[in-house]
């Protein structure tokens, strides 16, 4: 199943990448190939099989631990801030969200 | 030079050396090496030596009290080190400092181990040989054109070396297992929700896990025994007993049964690595255990099933990789939606960026159903084929590798056939059970091999010994065959 440079478009658009346009074609070539190979998968019937899902710590045991409703320490500003590229007044700064 | 937990402690305990004089050592080879294998990101140096020299003067009380006291440990550079520098690979951490200390790491320190640096991976753990790092690929150091295997290479490559003794990897479809088998060296998988990834950067969640690296099973078993168990922080991590490992070590397996699926030694399988690995299971029978062939049927699918789930995942997981509030930005971008793109255009490498891709493709609409869906049907198939297996058997034995360690750059060019050497690991995560890789024997050219053990959930205990009693059989018959030299010259 080829995958169009327009779909490699859409997909790369909804992960917020801003692929060049050799990634976009390369990409394009690569999975083309890598998910014809998932296409196997068709051989098997699993009509009569539940989707695997995840209940806690996976579905051998069901160990659903709670804890008490008691208000702990975060991070706090200061630490959470620690690491941003830029910030002021106890907030990350971004470059500007609507128009542009 | 392989050093163990055991023989280090018996140096300390008759005065032999103390902790820093071990430590300054290890930094001193882990420094000289650097070049040559790339097996660290970050050497640890002064955090390293202030916390060894503040053993020594009480390190016998220590060893009592502390069962990893004084011993030098390599952490791979997905796992938060607070104050450590920790970039996962990638040129959009390369300069963070997590503010916080992953859950495993804390509990190894708790237990007296003093972490000498961070090791070298792929990047965000993916791929499986270290060579999608950005920060150049990790050498074997059996043979240094050669690959260490990933996504752990320098986790591995640190044992291997004789640099520390012990290291800490993560595996989320054979990141610890093959690099293990590449370097010659233990590694483990274990069971999903044995060990909290609390601090383990996400790959894919539901298939990671952090485990140990060493020279040894009995080393294997005591670093699990500190890092496994309940933790509050971890809503995945599972609330069962930690048994104790190291006691579990006799090396008795009269009677167990060890399942050999066919599908494991087809077509595919390097011949030198099937010859290898027939003979150990041979070993294992020479030693009591009864072999029984028991089939894997949905095996083939394994790595297709692996493939959509982990890049489905993973893609949901580096979203958070914006520029927003830690790591790298991309400068001068007019927008947040500008500012977004190009940070992760620039910060991510080409694998990392392929994964996003076939994930983000196979969890988008229209598509959803025909490939995640369809994978997750699969992937039950899959944990069955486990759970029948595991009605007639208590431990399986299969290659961890199809082949040997290959050389670097050799499969650069082709994603998928570097993916398609996952085939005997990627099963292990999908079904969340127990896996270990361990050393047993070389290719022609000199290059290590591994024999896989897999155990049944949370059996880490029974999968341990029938490891102890494999290793405990090759050293028995490596005596044996030095003696037979010897003898003859």
């Amino acid at each position: 199943m080829p995958i169009t440079q327009s779909e490699v478009e859409k997909i790369a658009d909804l992960a917020n990448l801003e692929l060049t346009a050799e990634e976009k074609n390369s990409l394009s070539i690569q999975l083309a190939a890598i998910v014809e190979y998932f296409d196997q998968l068709n051989e098997l019937d699993t009509s009569a099989v539940e989707p695997w899902k995840q209940l806690s710590a996976g579905e051998m045991i069901t160990s659903y631990t709670t804890r008490e409703d008691r208000v702990e320490a975060g991070l706090g500003q200061e630490k959470a801030l620690d690491q941003a590229p830029d910030s002021d007044e106890g907030q990350f700064l971004v470059p500007r969200v609507i128009g542009g | 030079m392989r050093f163990t937990v055991e023989g280090l402690h018996r140096l300390y305990l008759f005065g032999e050396a103390k902790p820093s004089e071990i430590v300054r050592a290890a930094l001193d080879r882990i420094e000289n090496d650097n070049d040559r294998f790339n097996a660290y990101l970050t050497i640890n140096r002064e955090g390293a030596i202030k916390r060894a020299v503040a053993m020594d003067a009480a390190i016998r009380n220590e060893i009592g009290q502390r069962p990893l006291a004084g011993i030098p440990v390599a952490i791979k550079d997905n796992l938060c080190t607070e104050g450590i520098r920790t970039t996962c690979g990638s040129r959009i951490l390369e300069d963070y400092f997590p503010p916080y200390t992953a859950t495993a790491v804390r509990r190894l320190e708790e237990a007296g181990a003093i972490i000498v640096g961070k090791t070298n991976l792929d990047e965000f753990a993916m791929g499986s040989s270290t060579e999608n790092s950005a920060f150049g690929p990790v050498h074997n150091p059996h043979a240094e054109e050669y690959v260490p295997g990933g996504s752990s290479g320098g986790s591995a490559v640190a044992v291997a070396a004789g640099h520390v003794p012990l290291a800490l990897g993560s595996d989320t479809g054979g990141s610890i297992r093959q690099p293990a088998a590449f370097c010659g060296v233990v590694g483990l998988k274990p069971t999903y929700g044995r060990v909290s990834r609390y601090g383990l950067v996400a790959f894919a969640s539901s298939l990671d896990q952090i485990g140990p690296l060493a020279t040894n099973v009995k080393d294997v078993a005591r670093i699990l025994q500190v890092i496994a168990g309940h933790d509050r922080h971890d809503s995945t991590s599972a609330n069962v007993a930690v048994a104790n490992y190291p006691e579990a070590l006799t090396g008795n397996i009269e009677g167990l049964r060890v399942g050999v699926p066919p599908e494991c030694f087809a077509e595919g399988l390097d011949p030198e690595v099937r010859e290898k690995v027939e003979a150990a299971i041979r070993q294992m029978e020479k030693r009591g255990a009864q072999i029984i062939e028991l089939s894997l049927p949905h095996t083939k699918y394994a790595i297709a099933v692996y493939y959509i789930i982990a890049t489905a995942e993973a893609s949901s997981n580096l979203a958070r990789f914006d520029g927003a509030r830690y790591g790298f930005r991309a400068e001068e971008t007019r927008t947040l939606s500008e500012m977004y793109r190009r940070t992760r255009e620039l910060g991510f490498g080409a694998e990392v960026k392929r994964r996003i891709m076939l994930g983000t493709f196979v969890l988008s609409s229209g598509y959803y159903d025909a490939y995640y869906e369809k994978a997750q049907r699969v992937r039950r198939m899959l944990v069955n084929d486990f759970t029948e297996v595991f009605k007639k058997c208590d431990v399986i034995a299969t290659p961890t590798a199809p082949t040997p360690p290959f050389k670097i750059g050799e499969k650069a060019d082709d994603p998928l056939a570097m993916y398609l050497g996952d085939i005997y690991t990627v099963t292990m995560n999908l079904a969340g059970v127990p896996a270990i890789s361990l050393p047993c024997g070389n290719s022609s050219e000199g290059l290590p091999i591994g024999l896989q053990l897999i155990g049944n959930h949370f059996d880490e205990a029974r999968l341990l010994n029938a490891a102890y009693a494999f290793e405990q059989e090759e050293r028995l018959r490596n005596k044996r065959k030095k003696t037979e030299q010897t003898e003859k010259t």
